[in-house]
């Protein structure tokens, strides 16, 4: 008998899969809305900057404010509906609880320690790491909060109190900002790692 | 990131993309607008493939700007007022801005001026300046909102438009005001009635307690402090009140035509 139940667990093992389809569907969407509404804010964020700079046109899209402004508003349904799904699935599935908690910082510490000297295994891509939970849990929060921020720049009388929320209509422009660069900063880290995990990205296309 | 440009649709050379997009289209603005974007249309020109010649992202993209103006509509409330603010908060000095120079911004003559009004009202008598000085004026200090993403707070008096719609007699079941103005190349926007109806929605002769200056609209301005700056016209000549979508300067290039804020 306990043959059997090995071997059954070393097939469920084989064939398991790591993430589930709903999502690697979520993800890829996900993936398309930010990139268009990145490089449409950019274009955007040209019309008047922030600060001392302004992005490349190459790397832009719409070629015009109007056209980026269509295709932003156009971008945050794919970012809305998409992201509102992937959090119903996320805490109804229990996928948040199970993959994301707990984070304690000690922990973190010790991963980020290991993973800067190499020594942190990805032996169980299932299973996340301190620094990965950290690093997923703080996108989505940060997710939530440049949809809610840009929310208040686009409705800053109707939704006058979320705009208060963010500090004004100015302020609120600079956490969308802000919350944009940590979508950057976070994407070069985390290409980089799928890039150096391949098995990792063949996850997030074929689900094993 | 790289090139979006080149990764909107792999393999398809961008120069021929545009040269087919100018081909297409030959107004100006709206070839400034797709060589930015990607035509779909383009590609399947270009491979041949059987897809609905007529379809392009630029379609799909107005379709979307078209769905998001009723969803504007929808959030809309009628009754939530712009924030407005004390005094002290008003910028100084209040930017210009336009798509000409302040030297070219129409200098109208206040003595020989008149609104024009259209449509579905009773009453179309044209007024000189001085009558409507003659009209009960309110002020308000909210912020004025540009569509390229700066805001600023000033102060506006002038006699709310919809007490104006009902001294002329307008129908106020018709769908639009629309605005046309001095500005060089005929700037005009249409201002849906709702909005038009919104308790500070102002036909606006004052800023900062001055007669408007030109660069702010003398002789008179639309002030609407829940649209984008380009819903607020300024040098307005006409208005008119109709059901039929006239369009507008910035919204036939591709602006949002309701932009509420």
């Amino acid at each position: 008998m306990s043959t059997i139940a090995v071997n059954d667990q070393h097939t469920a093992r084989a064939t398991r899969v790591i993430q589930p389809g709903w999502v690697r569907v979520m993800h890829w969407i996900n993936a398309v809305a930010i990139g268009l509404m990145v490089t449409s804010g950019w274009q955007i964020y040209n019309a008047s900057p922030l600060f001392g700079f302004s992005f490349s046109s190459s790397i832009t899209l719409g070629g015009w404010l109007a056209g980026a402004l269509l295709w932003h508003f156009a971008a945050m349904w794919l970012l809305m509906v998409n992201g509102l799904l992937y959090l119903a699935f996320g805490l109804a599935t229990g996928r948040f609880r199970k993959k994301l908690l707990p984070i304690t910082p000690s922990a973190v510490i010790a991963d980020t320690r290991a993973a800067l000297t190499f020594k942190l295994s990805h032996d169980d891509l299932g299973r996340y790491n301190s620094v990965q939970k950290l690093l997923y849990g703080g996108i989505i929060v940060v997710g939530i909060v440049i949809v809610l921020s840009g929310l208040s720049i686009w409705k800053p009388v109707q939704l006058q109190y979320l705009t208060a929320l963010f500090g004004g209509y100015d302020f609120a422009r600079y956490v969308h900002f802000a919350c944009m660069a940590a979508i950057c900063g976070f994407l070069v880290v985390h290409v980089a790692l799928a890039l150096l995990v391949p098995k990792s990205l063949r996850a997030m296309i074929i689900g094993r | 990131m790289g090139r979006m440009r080149s990764l909107l649709i792999p393999g398809v050379d961008n120069k021929l993309l545009v040269k087919d997009a100018q081909k297409v289209m030959p107004d100006l603005a709206r070839r400034r607008f797709v060589a930015g974007g990607a035509s779909l249309g383009a590609l399947t020109l270009l491979t041949g493939c059987n897809v609905s010649d007529s379809f392009s992202a630029e379609d799909m993209l107005i379709r979307i700007s078209k769905f998001n103006d009723a969803v504007q509509a929808l959030m809309f409330n009628p009754d939530a007022l712009a924030p407005t603010f004390p005094e002290s908060a008003i910028t100084r000095p209040f930017p210009f801005n336009a798509y000409y120079g302040l030297d070219e911004a129409p200098r109208v003559d206040g003595k020989t001026w008149k609104l024009e009004v259209r449509g579905l009202v009773d009453n179309k008598k044209s007024w000189t300046l001085d009558e409507l000085y003659q009209l009960p004026q309110v002020r308000q200090i909210t912020r004025h909102v540009c569509v390229e993403g700066w805001s600023a707070i000033g102060s506006w008096t002038g006699t709310p438009l919809r007490d104006f719609l009902k001294l002329i007699g307008a129908d106020t079941r018709a769908r639009y005001v629309w605005f046309q103005c001095a500005d060089k190349d005929g700037y005009n926007s249409p201002l849906d009635m709702r909005s038009a109806l919104h308790p500070q929605t102002q036909m606006t002769f004052k800023f900062a307690d001055e007669i408007l200056p030109t660069a702010y609209g003398f002789p008179m301005k639309i002030r609407v402090p829940t649209k984008l700056g380009f819903k607020n016209p300024k040098y307005v000549v006409s208005m008119e009140v109709t059901n039929d979508y006239k369009g507008g300067y910035w919204e036939d290039q591709g602006y949002n035509s309701f932009s509420g804020s």
